[in-house]
């Protein structure tokens, strides 16, 4: 029996690759999805069918309003909501380590030898460390993406020390913790280590400014991989371990490709205290001279008519503005007179790693026409008419233009180069970094103030 | 109010101030229109197309002065038709106040307030009514096209079965707006287009129109304020000149565009170039009102010396009426909405705004002829030099013996692991790595367009720590039982939750 499950777990070990790889390709990618749920079932199934369960009850009942719960949250989210969604998730899975960390602590497997149960403590203690964090971590994520906390980084003064501090904190009551059997100390030991674990978790998020929300997501999805490996290593289970593994190096690729497009050393994101609620601009005498010049919907649906190539750059500020319906109409409109539309996606664009096209896939835009930014950034020069829709720091020409910018270096869509670039935005508010943006001065800039989905939708009514 | 637009008396001007599109667009401001019979009939706009727009069609043209209380027109008033203007009238043209004192004079006496939309300031908020640029962009392109016309060769290069054809070879001197206008319209036709120009700073639209941008050795820079070129020292000149020597054996058309404010145009292309063209050669001088940037132009005619066709029209412009009447007109729409804040018909002549300040040159009778320098926002002022630093620091290659090193004190580690640990944890330490590597490998794969889908289905696997929960649902001890419980509520809704979501968003994905 243990042969057949340990196979059913090899098989979906390899349904859980095949699923990441099937990612690849939008054309592959609803099969990829397929197979994962294959592997989950065959897993899940494979475990009950086990000698080691029991209590059929208690997992039937459990599974059953676990499903419907998860299901009816899935139909319910809307798209623009999705990365409170998947913060919500992670705290499950880190909630579920601890758990079974401490489970694992309560009842040991028997018949070990010391070393075994000396590894067994290090895991135990290892996977409720890593746990705990995943959980609180999650929640402010959750709150802060949701606007139920502000999404101002909190900087308690040396916040690094109390960090040090707790992690030294960590490692002396683990050294202490490790030797002993199930004991009054033992377990005073790790409920005090799960406490600091749990507090460094919200310290660590709540450090973080809310547009670095996509890094911290993607941390989080990683450290929920490591947890479940964690959890791997203390059951001795291949495919916890596997699956871990696989979600943690994921999760970690996702964020160094965020930091990257950010420019910015993970350690620097982490470390927090950047950004803010995208309050005053900084001060900067050295800011931007010039006017903005104003324009009108009406003029901005004759350039656009009269456009032979057009490209769409979305931020974070079309899903804020719910504009995604609009603007696929309008690009469906204007693609029918024959014009070139194409979307330029800014790898940090949104609070998700690849938010934007999520937001624009719903909103029916063929994703073969939405590019990224290296694909599209040597095409700005031959553009008729760039459209900025609630774009800011990723449209900033001081980033190539000004060495000493504070956001100097970081990649950006060099939106300016085109003929014509509209920015539609509510105010002339600074971006998340709080750096004042040359662009909207710029003399062959534009800019269209007012709510996206109000200005998408007046300009539809304007085109021809 | 009333705004009446007269037939131009000039007889190479076939510029009218209004078109019919530009009609409705004053009517919505608030203001009546009334035009002549017949003003914009060498535009090829008819009478019935202005009555169509909601303008009034007057054939007298005393009448049509006796209504209005606002004249627009494209060039200077004469002083028969400043004779006909109601006292207190505005009138809104060409002016060049600079140059034209009695004018002012003129019309200062008879209290007409006077908006010169050549004196518009070139800032960027002004630029929808800088009629000087718009204009310009149509000389430039009249330009090449007068210049292909009295060329007697292809423009384009051709390989046919009667032989090949080289391309021509055109030589801008002068890339402001009709420099550039006459770059493009010269690469379209086909032909091999160089620019030369004063400011190093217009090197890249010249290149982005597809001219070649030419250089001397001599390091200086030409660029005054408002985007103007300034006057050069005397050895830039002589290189300046000993260049276009080189040159003028080689090209076959030359179109010179090269202003000064305010002083007559530099003569740029001599007698002696000239000589040294080949037979058949163009040359096109955009400066001719000013003077001509060549020796031996004679503005207004087209002549032919030393086999050389050398053209000084002064009416590039007007030679395209249609077109130049059309966004000269959308021009004075922007400056009356401007004037109108309103909507309501009634003009404001408001001296603190800075661009309605430098257009009007009489107002209540005064001449307000200059007026204040205005800041230019669009080019930083050139003392805010910025150090010239490389933005990307070019990260230095990892020697190899440091990732070497990595992996020696990797590999002690993992020996010395191997040492202590017992055999299971190393079986299981054995496929995490390979795993990672795996990860490592099939998600860097994943396209950036999917990287919310792959989230949520990592999320969705990692779920997988419901098998933990569900091993330990059998345990002996009940607050193990219940905690198990939790957990595997808890992540049934992570793995439930993130397929179904995942499923959702793939669906939506579509070419």
């Amino acid at each position: 029996m243990t042969g057949v499950i340990t196979m059913a777990y090899l098989f979906s070990a390899v349904m859980f690759i095949l699923s990441l790889s099937g990612l690849s390709s939008q054309e592959t990618a609803q099969r990829g999805n397929l197979y994962g749920m294959t592997g989950m079932i065959v897993a899940i199934a494979a475990t009950i069918a086990s000698a080691a369960v029991g209590n059929y009850v208690v997992v039937a009942v459990a599974m059953g309003i676990g499903a419907v719960v998860g299901i009816f949250l899935a139909i319910r989210v809307e798209m623009t909501a999705m990365p409170q969604l998947v913060a919500m998730l992670h705290s499950f899975v880190g909630l579920a380590a601890v758990l079974i960390g401490w489970g694992g602590y309560l009842a040991p497997p028997e018949g070990q030898t010391h070393a075994m149960h000396i590894i067994h403590n290090v895991e135990v203690y290892i996977g409720i460390f890593i746990g705990a964090i995943t959980l609180t971590g999650s929640i402010l994520a959750f709150g802060k993406l949701q606007g139920m906390i502000s999404g101002r980084p909190l900087t308690l003064p040396g916040r690094h020390w109390l960090n040090l501090i707790a992690l030294i904190a960590t490692i002396v009551l683990g050294v202490m913790f490790v030797p002993q059997h199930y004991s009054e100390s033992a377990t005073l030991y790790l409920a005090i280590m799960t406490m600091i674990a749990l507090l460094v978790g919200i310290h660590l998020v709540a450090a973080i400014g809310g547009a670095d929300m996509p890094v911290v997501v993607s941390m989080l999805n990683s450290y929920s991989g490591w947890a479940a490996s964690a959890t791997g290593f203390m059951l001795g289970n291949d495919l916890l371990i596997v699956t871990g593994a696989l979600v943690g190096s994921s999760g970690a690729i996702l964020s160094y490709i965020m930091c990257k497009g950010m420019n910015r050393s993970f350690i620097s994101v982490i470390a927090g205290g950047f950004g803010s609620d995208g309050g005053a601009p900084a001060d900067d005498d050295e800011g931007p001279q010039g006017d903005p010049t104003p324009t009108n919907h009406e003029e901005v649906a004759a350039e656009l008519a009269q456009a032979s190539s057009v490209i769409i750059v979305p931020g974070f500020g079309m899903a804020v503005a719910h504009a995604q319906m609009a603007v696929s109409e309008m690009t469906q409109k204007l693609r029918k007179q024959g014009i070139e539309v194409r979307f330029g996606i800014h790898p940090v664009a949104g609070r998700l790693p690849g938010h934007m096209n999520v937001l624009l896939a719903e909103a029916n835009v063929p994703y073969d026409i939405v590019m990224e930014m290296d694909e599209i950034n040597e095409d700005f020069p031959e553009t008729d008419v760039v459209l900025v829709i609630g774009a800011n720091d990723t449209v900033n020409p001081d980033a190539v233009e000004r060495p000493n910018s504070p956001i100097a270096g970081m990649p950006v869509l060099e939106v300016w180069k085109s003929k014509r670039c509209v920015v539609l935005k509510r105010s002339m508010g600074s971006g998340y970094a709080g750096v004042a943006n040359p662009l909207f001065v710029k003399e062959n800039s534009r800019m269209l103030f007012g709510d996206a989905k109000d200005s998408v939708q007046e300009i539809i009514k304007h085109l021809p | 109010m009333k705004i009446v637009v007269p037939k131009e008396l000039n007889a190479l001007e076939h510029r009218v101030a209004a078109v019919p599109a530009s009609v409705e667009k004053l009517i919505k401001l608030g203001y009546e229109v009334a035009v002549e019979s017949g003003a914009g009939a060498e535009a090829s706009f008819t009478d019935e197309a202005y009555a169509d727009s909601g303008a009034s069609v007057v054939a007298n043209v005393d009448e049509l002065y006796a209504q209005g209380d606002i004249v627009l027109k494209v060039l200077a008033p004469t002083n028969d038709e400043i004779a006909k203007i109601q006292p207190g009238a505005t009138v809104i043209s060409f002016i060049w106040p600079a140059q034209n004192d009695e004018l002012l004079k003129t019309l200062a006496e008879k209290n007409i307030n006077t908006l010169a939309i050549d004196m518009v300031p070139r800032i960027s908020r002004a630029q929808k009514m800088d009629a000087l640029s718009s204009m310009a962009n149509i000389a430039g392109y009249r330009a090449v096209v007068e210049a292909a016309h009295h060329f007697g060769r292809f423009m384009t290069g051709q390989i046919t079965a009667a032989g090949k054809v080289p391309p021509a070879k055109v030589l801008v001197i002068g890339a402001g707006v009709a420099g550039l206008a006459a770059i493009g319209a010269a690469k379209s036709m086909g032909a091999i287009v160089k620019a030369f120009d004063t400011r190093p700073i217009v090197k890249e639209q010249v290149e982005s129109m597809g001219g070649e941008f030419l250089t001397v050795e001599i390091e200086e820079d030409g660029s005054a304020s408002g985007g103007y070129a300034k006057e050069m020292s005397k050895e830039f000149i002589d290189a300046e000149m000993a260049l276009f020597r080189e040159e003028a054996k080689d090209v076959d058309i030359v179109i010179t565009t090269a202003l000064i404010p305010g002083r007559p145009a530099p003569k740029l292309w001599l007698a002696d170039m000239v000589e040294t063209m080949k037979e058949g050669s163009v040359v096109v001088d955009l400066a001719g009102e000013q003077g001509g940037n060549c020796d031996l132009t004679v503005p207004g005619e087209a002549v032919v010396k030393h086999g050389v066709t050398i053209i000084g029209y002064t009416n590039l412009a007007s030679r395209l009426p249609t077109q130049a009447s059309t966004l000269y007109a959308t021009n004075l729409v922007h400056l009356m909405s401007d004037l109108t804040p309103g909507k309501d018909g009634q003009p404001n002549i408001n001296m603190d705004d800075e661009v309605i300040r430098g257009a009007t040159s009489v107002k209540d009778g005064e001449i307000t002829f200059p007026p204040p320098p205005v800041e230019v926002s669009a080019a930083p002022a050139p003392a805010a030099k910025e150090p010239e630093v490389p933005v990307v620091v070019e990260k230095k290659p990892t020697p190899t013996w440091q990732i070497m090193a990595y992996w020696l004190v990797a590999g002690a580690a993992m020996l010395g692991l191997g040492k202590v640990a017992p055999a299971d944890f190393v079986a299981h330490f054995t496929v995490f790595v390979l795993a990672i590597f795996i990860g490592w490998q099939v998600v860097w794969n994943v396209t950036h367009a999917l990287h919310t889908p792959l989230m949520s289905v990592t999320n969705a696997i990692s779920g997988i720590v419901v098998v933990g929960s569900l091993l330990q649902v059998s345990s002996d001890n009940s607050i193990v039982v219940i905690m198990a419980a939790i957990g595997i509520l808890v992540t049934t809704i992570n793995i439930a939750g993130g397929f179904f979501v995942t499923h959702r968003m793939l669906k939506m994905f579509r070419k």
